[in-house]
Parts: structure tokens; C-alpha cells; sequence
């Protein structure tokens, strides 16, 4: 029949080709780029891995978060305690970091279950506030001045310090988070999510058990944040609690509805946006974040449903 | 042997009952209907039986087991699945996505092996994308696959509807008004297609119906309820002739009684 189209999973030549053009421009940048580029597109890369995250819990599973940033922060902090405080291997802080995330999904995602929009916006607010407000007051996260002097990786005898290092790291960690949310978005948990996203009582009837299906939702973008938390701290070898602010957590929610929710590669566009456009705007001086204010507003009443165009299928 | 059985099932809410003291009692391997005028609570039976709404006193078994007191997705796990008075699609994903919901409880590959890509995710995944074709086939509707749910003409959508709660391999299928807003030659087909799951499944059917044509050709067994209790039951002959039941949907009028006598 014509209307039927060809299974998703049959990728198309031209998408296939244009995912390994992107992968190679994106492997040549450092050969051309300056340290203030690379500076600049690794950022860009990180919010890729932030954004799709994020897009697990408010794309896929249609539920708000206002303050992802809080599982960024315990990412970082989990890697600046463990190689700071307990002198062990950056290494080791990732799983401890997935661990650490995992609970702060569930415990965030817990008293979250049954509220619905406003109530979900506040709740999730205080939280991202109140992880902020704690590392800034207790003395072992280095209250406001945070922690300085974390060490650097070491990776097969060699320390990973030059920005070309982080950048290629934060390239890996973007692919390996695009790689991630294709796969959960075609599976079990993921078509769940979007069962739940779309008629709630209708999933429970298909036996979907959705508090289970949200947590699980909640832990996983909470992962993404967490994972890249932790290169986040050894990047900067200093964190702040100030980096984990309402504003941090409402540009990633930015990069995320900008591109278009649930939509991965429209997710990978609004999150490059978000970090290169105030960048090119600087030229303007103060008035850039307004022009970058003013262009956001402009994209979202043009194209609510994001920038990435409705029908376009990834490859 | 009673595949379902309600004894006792009081609901209500704040100060308003719902149903009063319903027994009823659903045969293994039948179509059954419940019907009665509108509001009598029947739609609140099913959210009764599929763990929506908990009643206020009485049992509920399946096969012998508890099911009141569980929550809707253990409940479908059990083997009860329902389709919606309205239709419940996940509108904006695809007819094979939507029937895919179905396998869900019968799976349980978790997010790790999805990113993994584990044996068993791949397995299940091609195991469950099968199945949404097979029940989309049995339904009568193999080309709707990927289409989006929402596109699809009303007559499909219902389809789709069933096809989604049949891939939960169900022993008890709960209808709720699958005949309104189809045409004649559509009501053929649900027939046909009520006739084929429960000979050719071994599905039980419940139903609850407001055309009462389509009720007395297919059923074998009815209940009646009105005002939220249960006033007649029996074969659908009995049950047309019953005085309570004739009261129920054409109401008494004392001019009419008193001409009559």
C-alpha cells in the first residue's frame, strides 16, 4: 500500500553519508580550529550529552524537569570527592557518579509521580535549588568557593589536559549519548515512555507499570548528566556551586524544546545553538543576549514544535 | 467453570454510590455482555475490574485469584485486558507502535540492554515487532503499520484498539461500546471478529453495549443494571422479557399503565 512507509530501521544512503561527514568535520576541528574555538564547540558537545539527557525526560517521557542541572552537579561533585577527599582514580568516580545519579532520579522522580505540570515545574525547581544550596553550604563540597585542584585523568599512561583532549572526549561522549538515546528511543523502556508521554491511563491498561517507567526516566537522563558531570569536573579541575544554577538547568530545557522534544537530531541542533549562537553574537557586545533572547523567541513562534522539521527521520 | 467473578462489589464516591452490591459472574470461554441505560455504572464496573477504581467493599476473581486491590497494570499482567469507551490510542505513534504496548508486560528487557544492544533486547524486539504485525493481520488491518495512529480512519482506530489489548495475550477481553459510531456492514465485521477471538483464541468476552441488535445476536449470557444494581440476568431472551428490564429502558409512565389495565 502506498501509504505504508519503510520501516525506520531501513536507513537511507544520504543519511547514513551525512552522519560520517558530520563525524569527520567534527574529528578535523581541532587540526584548523584555535583554543578559544575548541573552548567553545567542546562546550557545545557537552550540551549535546546535557541535552539528550534531558530529551530522555522531557521529550521521551513528556515529563518537566527545571532542574537538571542538579544531576550535573552531582556528577561533578561526585568526581571532585573522589579523587579530591578520597584520593582515588577519576575513573572510579563515573559508576560511583551513575550510582549517586541514580538516587537522586529516584529521589527527585519519587514525590514527582503524581503531580501533573505547575506542580512538577515547582517541585522540580526546589530540587535543583536545594542540591545547589546544600554543596554551597556544606564544608566537605567546599561551601561557595566549591573545589579546586581536581586532578586529571590519566588514560594508558598519558594525562588527559590539553583542551584537544577534552574536546575529543566530549565529541566521544556526545556520539556515545546520540548512539544511547537512539537505541532506548526503539526499545522496550523507551516506547514506554512515550506511552506514558501520550495517554497515561491507557498505558497502565497495557500493563505498563507507569511510576517504574517514570523513575526509570528520571534515572536515565539523570546518568547522562551525571557521566558527563564528572569529565565536566576534570575538564575544569575546579567547580562552583554557582555553575549549577536555575539559569544552567533552564538553557539545557532550551537547547532541548529549541531543537524540537524527542526529536534526537533536532535535540543535537538546539543544544550546539544554545552554546555557539551567544558566542557569535559577542561581537555585538552587550547587546547579545538580547539579540540571542530575541532570536529564541523569534524561532519558537515560527516553529514551536522545535527547529527540526516534523517529518525528518535520523539516516 | 467462572472465569470472572464479582460478589458483593460496592463503589462509590464521597456520598454517591455507584454500584450497589453487584454479583455477577462471567463463564469461561463466553461472550457476555452487561448493558443497561446510561449512567447505570457499567463503564465503572470495568474500571472496577481492571483496577482503575477500588471498590468500596465485595471480591473480585479471576481464575480464582484476587484481582481487586491491584493496580491496573498487575491486573493486565493477570490476563484482563479492555479496550476504552473512547477511543485511548497513543495518537501521535504509529499503529505497530501502539500494538506494541501490548507485549510490554509480557517482556522485560531493560533500558541497560537497550543501550547495550543485548542478545536478549534484539530478541525481544524482533519478537515484539512480529507480534504488533500479527494482531494488526488478525484485525483485518495489515497495512496500517506505520501509519500514525491518528491518521487512521475511525473504524481502524478501533481496530488498532483491539489489536493492542489482544498482544497482552488476554484470557478475559473487556469491550467497552466497541459498536459506537460504526455503520452497519462495520458491525458485521466486530461481530465476525468477537466470533474469531473467542473460537479462535479462546478469549472470554465482556462486553458492554449500547446497540442492543448487536448485544442479543452475539451474547450468550446478560446482565442488566441500572441505577448501579444489577436487575435481571440471564440468556438474551430471558432477559428482553424480563418487566424490570423493559422498565429500566423505557421508563413506567402512570397514564400508559393505567390505559393499559
Amino acid at each position: 500500500m502506498s501509504a505504508t512507509t519503510a520501516p525506520a530501521a531501513a536507513r537511507s544512503p544520504r543519511g547514513t553519508a551525512l552522519t560520517a561527514v558530520v563525524i569527520l568535520a567534527a574529528l578535523g576541528i581541532p587540526l584548523v580550529a584555535n583554543s578559544y574555538q575548541l573552548e567553545v564547540l567542546s562546550e557545545a558537545w557537552f550540551y549535546v550529552l546535557l541535552c539528550l539527557g534531558l530529551n530522555i525526560v522531557v521529550g521521551y517521557a513528556g515529563l518537566l524537569d527545571l532542574g537538571y542541572a542538579a544531576f550535573f552537579a552531582v556528577g561533578a561533585y561526585t568526581a571532585g570527592l573522589v579523587t579530591l577527599k578520597l584520593g582515588l582514580s577519576f575513573w572510579l568516580s563515573l559508576p560511583l557518579a551513575v550510582v549517586a545519579a541514580s538516587i537522586a532520579g529516584v529521589v527527585i522522580g519519587g514525590p514527582t509521580l503524581r503531580l501533573r505540570s505547575d506542580y512538577l515545574a515547582i517541585v522540580t525547581l526546589g530540587f535543583g535549588e536545594m542540591v545547589r544550596i546544600t554543596v554551597r553550604n556544606l564544608s566537605v563540597t567546599g561551601g561557595a568557593s566549591g573545589l579546586v585542584g581536581i586532578s586529571r585523568p590519566w588514560l594508558f599512561g598519558y594525562k588527559l589536559s590539553s583542551i584537544e583532549n577534552y574536546y575529543y572526549i566530549f565529541l566521544a561522549l556526545a556520539v556515545l549519548a546520540v548512539v544511547a538515546s537512539h537505541r532506548l528511543e526503539r526499545s522496550r523502556i523507551g516506547r514506554a515512555w512515550k506511552y506514558v508521554r501520550s495517554d497515561e491511563d491507557a498505558a497502565r491498561a497495557m500493563g505498563i507499570n507507569h511510576a517504574a517507567i517514570k523513575l526509570s526516566a528520571y534515572v536515565m537522563g539523570a546518568i547522562f548528566a551525571a557521566i558527563g558531570g564528572c569529565f565536566y569536573a576534570a575538564k575544569m579541575t575546579a567547580i562552583a556551586p554557582e555553575t549549577f544554577t536555575f539559569n544552567q538547568s533552564l538553557l539545557i530545557l532550551l537547547g532541548v524544546v529549541l531543537g524540537g522534544r524527542g526529536k534526537i537530531p533536532g535535540v543535537i541542533l538546539g543544544a550546539i545553538v544554545v552554546v555557539v549562537a551567544p558566542e557569535l553574537f559577542r561581537d555585538i557586545g552587550s547587546m547579545r543576549m538580547l539579540v540571542f533572547a530575541l532570536s529564541l523567541l523569534l524561532i519558537m513562534l515560527l516553529r514551536p514544535a522545535g527547529i527540526w522539521p516534523e517529518r525528518w527521520r535520523w539516516g | 467453570m467462572a472465569l470472572l467473578e464479582i460478589a458483593g462489589m460496592s463503589l462509590g464516591f464521597g456520598g454517591i454510590e455507584v454500584l450497589r452490591d453487584l454479583d455477577f459472574t462471567v463463564e469461561e470461554g463466553s461472550i457476555t455482555s452487561l448493558i443497561g441505560p446510561n449512567g447505570a455504572g457499567k463503564t465503572s464496573v470495568f474500571n472496577c475490574l481492571t483496577g482503575f477504581y477500588r471498590p468500596r467493599s465485595g471480591r473480585i476473581t479471576l481464575a480464582g485469584g484476587r484481582i481487586d486491590r491491584l493496580a491496573p497494570h498487575r491486573v493486565t499482567r493477570l490476563g484482563l485486558a479492555r479496550t476504552f469507551q473512547n477511543l485511548r490510542l497513543f495518537r501521535e505513534l504509529t499503529a505497530a507502535e501502539n500494538v506494541m504496548a501490548g507485549r510490554h508486560c509480557r517482556t522485560g528487557a531493560g533500558a541497560l540492554d537497550a543501550v547495550l544492544g543485548t542478545r536478549r533486547h534484539r530478541r525481544e524486539e524482533a519478537a515484539i515487532a512480529q507480534a504488533a504485525q500479527h494482531w494488526l493481520d488478525f484485525v483485518g488491518i495489515p497495512d496500517a503499520a506505520e501509519r500514525v495512529a491518528g491518521s487512521l480512519p475511525y473504524g481502524h482506530q478501533r481496530r488498532v484498539e483491539w489489536a493492542r489489548a489482544l498482544a497482552t495475550e488476554p484470557r478475559l477481553l473487556l469491550l467497552d461500546e466497541p459498536a459506537a459510531g460504526l455503520n452497519t456492514s462495520e458491525k458485521e465485521e466486530l461481530i465476525a471478529l468477537m466470533r474469531r477471538i473467542r473460537d479462535e483464541l479462546g478469549i472470554t468476552i465482556l462486553l458492554i453495549e449500547h446497540d442492543m441488535g448487536l448485544v442479543m445476536q452475539v451474547s450468550e449470557h446478560i446482565g442488566v443494571l441500572d441505577h448501579g444494581r444489577k436487575i435481571a440476568e440471564g440468556t438474551p431472551d430471558r432477559v428482553q422479557n424480563d418487566p424490570l428490564v423493559i422498565e429500566a429502558y423505557l421508563g413506567r409512565d402512570e397514564d400508559d399503565a393505567s390505559e393499559a389495565a
